[in-house]
């Protein structure tokens, strides 16, 4: 489907992520918002707040994060397309919910514009330390879908991406973006709504009727349709084990097919859910693998490399969880190591580590509240070459 | 029991608690109301402050700008801190870890982490009685965060999540009474206090600390920055709030009402609404709604007065 017209400011801006973030969801149909100010991401509820009433929209500033989290689950049963937006301690506080919207499944999108922590941390600096958070950080055991932009025009895009992905699996997306990318101002091109592909939530095929099955899904699919409420369906919406209409079903049976497929729906989607960057690995020895901001830093340590005649390549997982692992396991077979550089004290490097198989792999780590500096990550590929 | 009522300036405690060269904005009431309201409370004391405008500008080293214990909480757990810090030392003082003396436990927020993300740990803390005094600091928005609304923000202010615009009069609801949520907590003191007018300021402070149980302390804190408006217009404008009726000045003690500065005729609305930006975008015919909606109110508090809420 093409994405509605009203909500598509098509035109060629000078926008910061944040703000493209929020024109990447209206541009989605995103038509209902709730959020709370925190910095780095306030700007995003900002400007949110004053386009939603021009296209149909509503943007409401609920009381707390808490309720922010509920409440857009709320309105995406009412058949919305929904976004909620924080950072650090606010985004802390909605992993309740963010469970609930995968146990529930329902689709919704969590823009984080991840800040340094732990706990209050630096509120206007930069870090990449929420990413085991985003994938596992609600109790229980669940598979989330994860994208990291690393420039304002990919907040765009990859917004309209993450909307598409949240109804496509009935999932809740964490779209991480870093304080740097929220703030860094670029061109930003926002094409024709007639060129934007938008994904509508599946409806069910059959009229509502004593037989409907909320959570029924059709043959060889592990996601079920989607009815708005009030529109005949029976409804029963519950974070309890349940069974496909809804009830509870307090048993291991009920448990082991729920989880399983809630988990599987994400994780064996992996194939059709990888999307990647790589610069140079062809002939490298040395793959840098980096992710938002930083995989536009290790571009240039890739450059400073090569200049030095050392063969060096980067691979930029674009949707890290799940990670795109096939092409990470084709890559291990032939690379020397893996450098990769985050700005965290080691979250995605396990992953990577884990796919590596035998092949080295490195972190260059970075605590948060600046860029690595270039130069550092080429000191830690030249002692991996040494 | 001593008289509560005289201050007078010659008492004002000289001792700052809440030292000089902290980063507040020009014309900060906020930070005015926090200086005086620590001057009274003294030595003996113990802050429990949530994240907001009060933490960034008082506590970054090397300019901090406390001289009693305190420390900087979550943005949504002030009351909770506090009431545990309460707990723990009558704990400590129980077993005789601590020498009894008289420790006044305090917790602080501004206006959304009281009236918003933290009435929860709040009403906690007062249903449970701990003797603590909470001050709820009003600028009537988020600030720290750059001037969202809150539900603390009144009716028409343009706020950048509320924005004024031509399908918005700004924010669109009316300000939530959080001196009178606490009031039905039945705790024995909540009082709205305002440091324009400093000895009724005073005499609550030394009410609250006295009082035997939680204390609720609920502080007009003009925001010049927020309110895009002159800074040296604070202490008026503080006037204005109080005397207009935006703001009136009141206790309620052991559940029994008292306007403290009882104003029969209020000045006009206008008078308080024309120099802040944030409303400038209000027609006269609105204006003229929240007069009428802000006299109501204060009458029906005249009618309370000396009442057993």
């Amino acid at each position: 489907m093409k994405a509605d017209p009203r909500g598509v400011l098509t035109g060629v801006h000078f926008l910061d992520g944040d703000h493209a973030c929020c024109e990447g969801a209206l541009a989605a149909g995103c038509r209902c918002a709730f959020g709370y100010p925190i910095t780095p991401s306030t700007e995003v509820v900002e400007r949110i707040a004053q386009r939603l009433p021009t296209v149909g929209g509503v943007f409401l500033q609920m009381e707390d994060e808490i309720a922010s989290s509920i409440a857009i689950q709320g309105a995406a049963w009412g058949g919305k397309k929904v976004l909620s937006v924080s950072s650090g301690p606010g985004i802390s506080l909605m992993m309740e919910h963010i469970g609930l919207a995968a146990m529930t499944e329902t689709p919704c999108v969590f823009v984080n514009v991840q800040r340094a922590g732990p706990s209050t941390g630096l509120p206007t600096l930069v870090a990449q330390a929420d990413m085991m958070q985003a994938r596992w950080g609600s109790h229980g055991d669940y598979e989330v879908i994860a994208i990291c932009p690393n420039s304002p025009q990919e907040c765009f895009d990859l917004t309209l991406h993450a909307f598409n992905l949240a109804e496509t699996y009935r999932t809740p997306v964490m779209f991480m973006m870093d304080e740097a990318v929220g703030h860094m101002t670029e061109r930003v091109v926002i094409p024709a709504a007639e060129q934007l592909e938008v994904v509508e939530r599946r409806r069910p095929r059959e009229k509502p009727s004593d037989q409907y099955a909320l959570y029924r899904c059709e043959p060889g699919s592990r996601v079920p349709p989607m009815p708005p409420v009030g529109e005949g369906y029976r409804f029963h919406v519950t974070g309890l084990t349940h069974d496909e209409r809804g009830y509870p079903v307090m048993n291991a049976e009920a448990q082991d097919k729920l989880v399983r497929r809630l988990v599987d729906k994400i994780r064996l989607a992996e194939p059709e859910l990888a999307r990647y960057e790589e610069f140079q690995v062809d002939d490298a020895d040395v793959v840098l693998v980096a992710y938002g901001i930083t995989s536009r830093v290790v571009q240039r340590s890739m450059r400073l490399a090569r200049e030095r005649g050392l063969k060096v390549g980067v691979f930029r997982p674009v949707v890290v969880w799940p990670f795109p692992e096939r092409r990470l396991r084709e890559l291990a077979r032939r690379v020397k190591a893996f450098v990769v550089a985050e700005l965290n004290l080691g979250q995605v490097v396990l992953e990577v580590e884990r796919l590596a198989g035998g092949t080295r792999t490195v972190l260059a780590s970075h605590a948060g509240g600046a860029l690595h500096e270039p130069e550092a990550i080429l000191k830690v590929v030249q002692e991996v070459l040494r | 029991m001593e008289s509560l009522n005289v201050f007078a300036a010659r008492l004002w405690p000289t001792e700052n608690r809440f030292a000089s060269g902290h980063r507040a904005c020009q014309g900060c009431a906020e930070a005015l109301a926090v200086r005086m309201i620590h001057g009274v409370l003294g030595r003996n004391t113990i802050v429990a402050s949530a994240t907001g405008c009060m933490e960034i500008i008082s506590s970054s080293y090397p300019d901090t700008a406390w001289t009693v214990p305190w420390l900087h909480v979550a943005f949504e757990n002030a009351a909770a801190v506090a009431s545990g810090v309460e707990a723990g030392l009558k704990i400590l003082v129980k077993k005789g870890k601590l020498p009894k003396r008289k420790i006044t436990v305090v917790g602080m927020g501004g206006d959304g982490a009281t009236a918003d993300i933290g009435l929860q740990a709040l009403s906690g803390a007062m249903e449970r009685g701990h003797k603590m005094i909470y001050v709820c600091y009003d600028n009537e928005a988020y600030m720290n965060t750059g001037i969202q609304r809150s539900s603390s923000t009144p009716f028409g202010a343009s706020t950048t999540t509320s924005p004024a615009g031509s399908l918005s009069v700004g924010q669109s609801t009316w300000k939530k009474n959080m001196p009178m949520v606490i009031a039905a907590h039945n705790v024995p003191y909540v009082a709205t206090v305002n440091p324009s007018f400093p000895f009724d300021l005073a005499s609550k402070v030394r009410k609250a600390q006295a009082a035997n149980g939680p204390a609720y302390l609920h502080v007009y804190a003009c925001c010049p920055t927020g309110w895009r408006m002159a800074p040296e217009l604070a202490i008026a404008i503080g006037r204005l709030a109080s005397r207009t009726g935006v703001f009136p000045l009141y206790e309620v003690e052991n559940g029994k009402l008292h306007i403290t500065v009882p104003t029969p005729k209020l000045s006009p609305l206008k008078e308080y609404i024309q120099p802040q930006g944030r409303f400038r975008h209000l027609d006269d015919a609105t204006v003229a709604e929240i007069e009428k909606r802000v006299e109501e109110e204060y009458r029906k508090l005249e009618r309370r007065e000396g009442l057993v809420l």
